[in-house]
């Protein structure tokens, strides 16, 4: 089985560490990752932006709206995910556009840059 | 991570949120500091062994604004009768708190908070400090090292500028939409002076006023998380991460500049620069340009191209033309004038900059780059006499060594010519 693990923290605190601090917890957080990785259990890994860099489109049968900042919906729930290759947030954003055109639910799709991605040790 | 850095994390990260709300509460800046203060040591206390709160800013507030009162309380009893109408407000019950506390409220909590920093009565470097001690909580001890002043006179600065905020009184209506762009505005420039301020200190990567350079960056993106919307706040805190991830390469060993030409790009740090281009694009669907976003968009293209032979200049120098437009200045054209040395040549550049010479006439920049320009174009005497005049202009050590470097250079150049002419 696979399973996706994500990552939930305060933003408040984590964008107060200082680079010492930051660096070690990504020194720290690597170790672990190397173990699964070594094992060929681990998967693509990425760390994400700032919410500060983050573009929702939200969208409903009758309309598609581009917001600024997080998706931040409690009702919704978060489904799945895309890892795309685009020149811009523009590009993205019509990514999101198909899928959501393809998509006859109602709800988002929250377009955050990735700051670091390591592929897949994992088979395809 | 130590046992209590924990503990340091989360009181540095309520902090503007809790300093805000107290400040609206007590309506005076020091009662709200020692209130603070006060909620700290009590969480200092407390939270090791009840462990973290749920909500690390409502519980301080909750503390400092109980001991806030205690205070008033007692200190009224001393003096005059209490001011009763202020005290009945303040004894509000924690569930009203909590509402107190919904998204909009502590968003213009925090907004007035760095805007009471921001007061125009204050010079700059009164707006810095003021804010690094209230928002960020730095003690005057790291400010003062952060200026390269002594401790006392920093301790004196903070103090006549809390005087002359008091003075000038503190809005404390909510702000309407004009009220609040307004407020922005005059925040995103003591958040920009707070950045400058350590980025011209700064003699080597890991110099004490890298530490403004983060702080402002810190107070760029609170900002733009309250106000996600705002291209110019996007622009700001774009603009700040390019400059600061050239941080690396701006100095060689011996603390001397080395020119955004001459850096080696690898150095520049990829991460802050992927986070500042995404705030760029976020930006530009706004359609709503302004002077940050445009300086962010000519930094942008510096870090687009891997090689400074890739330079856009011809687009840099359009959005210097569009700067220019904005808020026309001696200095943005002076900038421009690089672009256009780049793209048409020396003498271009120096025609640009000639009828700025009265106005920059006492500016460092405009005699190095003017000197600069005329060493390109081999007007050797004519250069010799610009730099000079920049080295008497210098305000730093890093500054001045500069221009050694370049007159070293000039003087080589010519006893190459002169060796060249021997020899002929």
């Amino acid at each position: 089985m696979l399973y996706a693990v994500f990552c939930y923290n305060q933003e408040d605190v984590t964008a107060n560490w200082s680079k010492e601090e930051d660096d070690k917890v990504m020194r720290d957080l690597a170790a672990v990752q190397r173990k699964y990785g070594d094992a060929g259990k681990l998967g693509p890994v990425a760390r994400l932006l700032p919410t500060t860099a983050a573009t929702t489109l939200r969208h409903s049968p009758s309309e598609t709206v581009v917001i600024d900042g997080p998706f931040a919906e409690t009702k919704e729930q978060l489904l799945g995910f895309y890892v795309v290759d685009c020149a811009s947030l523009d590009e993205a954003l019509d990514f999101a556009r198909e899928l959501s055109a393809a998509n006859p639910a109602t709800g988002s799709y929250e377009i955050r840059p990735l700051a670091i991605y390591k592929p897949s040790e994992l088979p395809a | 991570m130590t046992d209590t850095t924990w503990i340091d994390l989360a009181l540095v990260s309520a902090r503007p949120q809790a300093m805000g709300a107290l400040l609206r509460y007590f309506r005076n800046l020091d009662t709200a500091e020692e209130a603070f203060q006060e909620a700290c040591i009590r969480a200092l206390k407390a939270w090791p062994k009840s462990g973290p709160p749920r909500d690390p800013a409502a519980w301080l507030i909750f503390v400092g604004r109980n001991s806030g009162i205690d205070k008033v309380r007692r200190q009224s009893r001393e003096t005059a009768l209490p001011p009763e109408e202020l005290l009945s407000d303040l004894e509000d019950q924690e569930s009203d708190l909590a509402d107190r506390l919904d998204g909009s409220h502590y968003r213009d909590d925090i907004l007035k908070l760095l805007f009471v920093c921001s007061n125009p009565v204050l010079p700059a470097t009164q707006q810095i400090a003021l804010a690094l001690r209230i928002v960020s909580g730095l003690t005057v001890k790291q400010i003062a090292r952060a200026f390269l002043v002594g401790e006392a006179a920093m301790e004196q600065r903070i103090t006549r500028a809390k005087a002359r905020v008091a003075a000038a009184g503190i809005e404390f209506e909510t702000p309407d939409a004009a009220d609040r762009s307004e407020r922005l505005a005059a925040v995103a420039t003591m958040i920009y002076l707070v950045f400058n301020e350590g980025y011209s200190a700064m003699n080597g990567p890991d110099s004490v006023s890298a530490d403004l350079c983060e702080e402002a960056i810190r107070l760029a993106r609170l900002l733009l998380r309250l106000f996600p919307s705002e291209p110019e706040m996007m622009g700001l805190t774009a603009l700040l991460l390019l400059q600061h991830s050239r941080s690396r390469a701006r100095f060689d060993a011996d603390g001397g500049i080395i020119l955004l030409d001459d850096q080696d790009r690898s150095l520049w740090k990829k991460p802050l620069t992927t986070e500042a281009l995404a705030m760029i694009d976020k930006a530009v669907r706004h359609r709503q340009p302004g002077p940050y976003q445009i300086q962010a968009a000519i930094a942008a293209l510096h870090a687009r191209a891997t090689r400074p032979e890739e330079t856009d200049w011809e687009e840099i120098d359009l959005l210097y033309q569009a700067l220019e437009r904005l808020q026309p200045s001696p200095v943005i054209t002076l900038n421009r004038a690089v672009a256009v040395s780049k793209r048409d040549g020396p003498e271009a550049a120096l025609a640009l900059i000639e009828p700025l010479a009265e106005k920059l006439a006492s500016y460092f920049y405009f005699h190095g780059l003017k000197g600069a320009l005329l060493k390109q174009a081999g007007r050797v005497r004519e250069a010799r006499v610009a730099f000079d005049r920049a080295i008497a202009l210098a305000t730093n050590a890093a500054e001045a060594s500069h221009i050694r470097m370049q007159l070293d250079h000039l003087c080589k150049d010519e006893c190459d010519k002169d060796l060249a002419k021997e020899k002929r």
